[in-house]
C-alpha cells in the first residue's frame, strides 16, 4: 500500500521540483525583476514573513467557500430531485440550467453587487452558482441511470415512488454525486476568492488585489498558492468522505 | 390462492398472450414453461401489477388485484441485490417495503440456507449461485404469500443449477409460501413442480397443463429414475405437437 502510493507519486514530484528548480535558474540567469516574475526562494521568504498576518484571511477564505459549498449542495441536490421527480418540471427549466452554465458567473458580480450591497450575501450567491451545476447535473445523471433490473424488481416488490427514490435511486446516484461535489469542492475555493474581489474586509482575494496593486508580486504568489493548498486540502476531505461512503463498492470498479 | 381468469395482452398489433387461465393453489409449487418471447415475463408484469390486461382479471385469495401493485413477492433471472447494502440488509428489504422488519427471523434464515458466514458481505464478495441464495432468501422472507421467480437460475452453470434446485426444495418445502416458477428447462419444472403449465406462442395459450405425481421430499436420484424420463418424454411430445 505504501509503496504503492511511493511509486505512483515520485514521478510527478519529480517533475514538480524539476519545475521549480528550472524556474528559480532562469530567474537568476536573466535577472529577471522580482515585480515581475518572483523566484521561488523569493516566494518561499515572502511567505515566512506575511504567513502571520496572512492567517485571518485565509481563515475568512475558508469560512466563506465551506458555506458558499454547503448551500451550493443542499441547492444542487434539491434541484437534481424536484427535477427527477417531476420529468414536467424538468423538461420546462432544464434547458435554463443548461444556458445558466454559459453566462460566467463573474459577469454577474456587479450586478449582485448593487442589488445586495457589498456584504456576504452577493458572494455566497456567486459561490452557490457556481458550485450548483455540478452537483445537480451529477445527481440527476445517476438518477436517471439508476440500474434497470434493479428498478423493476422494486416495482414488482410493490415499491412506492418515495421508496424508489430514497432506497434505490438515491443511493445508487451517490459515486455520482460525490464526482460532482468533487468539482464544486475546487470551484468553491476559487469563487470565493474571486468574490473576494468585490471587495470584503478579508480573505484571500482582498490581500491578492492589495499585494498586485502595489506590486508586490511575491505575495500574490503566495496567496496563489495558499488558494492552491486550501482546494486540494477540500478535494481531500472530500476523496475521504467519499471513501466512506461508497465503502461497498468493489475495487476498482467504477459504477 | 392465485387465479388468472381469461387474461389477454397485446402490445400494439402484436398479440402477446390471450385468453390465459390458470389457477396456483395455496403452498403449490407451478412452472410455467414455453418458447422464448411466448410471453412469460409479460404474465408476471401483469400479476405484478406493472401492466394491466387488455381483457380478464387477476385474483389473490379471492381478492381482485388487477392492475394493483405489492401483493406478491419477486424473484428475477439476475439476483439484482443492492450493491451498498449487507446481504442481510438486502435480504430484509422484501420486508422493508411492507413496513415492518423481522432482523432475528432473517437472521436464522440465512444461516439455516448455509449464508451464515456472509450476513455482513457486501453483494460483490458473493459468487452467482449465492447471490441467487440471497435472492431466494429475500424472496421467502417478503410477507406476501405467493413468489413468482422468472428463470432464477438460468445465468448459472450446470453443477451449480443441480445444486441450487435441490436446495431451494430443501428450503422451501419448509415453508407456507406459493410459488409460479418460469424456466426453459424441462428438467427444473419436472424436479421442482407439483404442477406444469406448458405455453405456446403468438400469441401464447395455455397448450397443456401437467400434474407432476413426484411424491416429496425429492432427491437428486430423481432425476436419474426411469419415471423421470417418462414424464420427461411426455412433456416434450406436447411441446413438439
Ligand atoms: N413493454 C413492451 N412493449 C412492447 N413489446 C413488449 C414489451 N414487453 C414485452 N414485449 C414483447 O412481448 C413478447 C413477450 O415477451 P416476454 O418478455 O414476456 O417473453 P418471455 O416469454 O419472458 O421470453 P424469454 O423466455 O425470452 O424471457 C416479446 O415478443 C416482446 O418483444
Ligand atoms: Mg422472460
Amino acid at each position: 500500500m505504501k509503496t504503492s502510493l511511493l511509486k505512483k507519486v515520485w514521478r510527478p514530484s519529480l517533475a514538480i521540483l524539476l519545475f521549480i528548480g528550472l524556474w528559480e535558474v532562469a530567474t537568476r540567469l536573466f535577472s529577471i525583476e522580482e515585480w515581475l516574475l518572483p523566484s521561488p526562494s523569493d516566494i518561499v521568504m515572502e511567505a515566512r514573513n506575511v504567513i502571520p498576518t496572512f492567517l485571518p484571511h485565509l481563515g475568512s477564505t475558508v469560512t466563506l467557500s465551506v458555506s458558499g459549498f454547503l448551500i451550493g449542495t443542499t441547492v444542487g441536490l434539491g434541484v437534481a430531485t424536484i427535477l427527477h421527480l417531476m420529468p414536467r418540471v424538468r423538461e420546462t427549466f432544464f434547458p435554463f440550467i443548461i444556458i445558466s452554465q454559459n453566462m460566467p458567473i463573474i459577469v454577474l458580480a456587479p450586478l449582485l453587487v448593487i442589488w445586495f450591497g457589498f456584504n456576504a450575501l452577493p458572494k455566497l450567491i456567486i459561490i452557490t452558482l457556481a458550485c450548483f451545476f455540478p452537483i445537480a447535473v451529477s445527481a440527476l445523471g445517476g438518477f436517471t441511470q439508476t440500474n434497470r433490473e434493479l428498478v423493476h424488481y422494486m416495482k414488482m416488490m410493490g415499491a412506492n415512488k418515495s421508496q424508489l427514490f430514497w432506497k434505490l435511486e438515491l443511493p445508487h446516484a451517490v459515486p455520482s454525486i460525490f464526482s460532482g461535489l468533487k468539482i464544486a469542492g475546487t470551484y468553491s475555493v476559487m469563487a470565493a476568492v474571486v468574490s473576494e474581489w468585490l471587495g470584503a474586509q478579508k480573505g484571500i482575494g482582498v490581500f491578492m488585489t492589495l499585494a498586485a496593486s502595489s506590486y508586490r508580486t511575491s505575495r500574490v504568489f503566495v496567496a496563489i498558492i495558499v488558494a492552491m493548498v486550501i482546494s486540494l486540502a477540500f478535494y481531500g476531505l472530500i476523496l475521504l468522505l467519499e471513501k466512506f461512503f461508497i465503502r461497498w463498492q468493489q475495487k476498482g470498479e467504477n459504477v | 390462492m392465485l387465479e388468472l381468469r381469461h387474461v389477454s395482452k397485446s402490445f400494439g398489433q402484436k398479440q402477446v398472450l390471450q385468453e390465459i387461465s390458470l389457477h396456483v393453489a395455496s403452498g403449490e409449487f407451478v412452472s410455467l414453461i414455453g418458447p422464448s418471447g411466448s410471453g412469460k415475463s409479460t404474465l408476471f408484469n401483469l400479476i405484478g401489477g406493472l401492466l394491466g390486461p387488455d381483457a380478464g382479471e387477476i385474483y389473490l385469495n379471492g381478492e381482485e388485484i388487477t392492475n394493483k401493485h405489492g401483493f406478491i413477492s419477486y424473484m428475477p433471472q439476475q439476483a439484482s441485490l443492492f450493491p451498498w447494502r449487507t446481504i442481510i440488509e438486502n435480504v430484509l428489504l422484501g420486508q422493508e417495503l411492507q413496513g415492518k422488519k423481522d432482523y432475528e427471523l432473517a437472521e436464522a434464515m440465512l444461516e439455516r440456507a448455509g449464508l451464515g458466514d456472509v450476513i455482513h458481505a457486501y453483494p460483490h464478495e458473493l459468487s452467482g449461485g449465492m447471490k441467487q441464495r440471497v435472492a431466494f432468501i429475500r424472496a421467502l422472507l417478503s410477507p406476501q404469500s405467493l413468489m413468482l421467480l422468472d428463470e432464477p437460475f438460468s445465468a448459472l452453470d450446470e453443477f451449480t443449477r443441480t445444486d441450487m434446485q435441490k436446495w431451494l426444495l430443501s428450503i422451501w418445502e419448509d415453508y407456507e409460501q406459493s410459488i409460479l416458477f418460469i424456466t426453459h428447462s424441462i428438467d427444473e419444472a419436472l424436479f421442482l413442480s407439483d404442477k406444469i403449465i406448458i405455453l405456446s406462442v403468438n400469441p401464447a395459450e395455455i397448450k397443456d397443463v401437467i400434474e407432476v405425481p413426484f411424491i416429496r421430499p425429492r432427491d437428486g436420484d430423481l432425476l436419474l429414475s426411469e419415471e423421470f424420463l417418462q414424464w420427461k418424454k411426455k412433456i416434450i411430445d406436447v411441446i413438439q405437437f
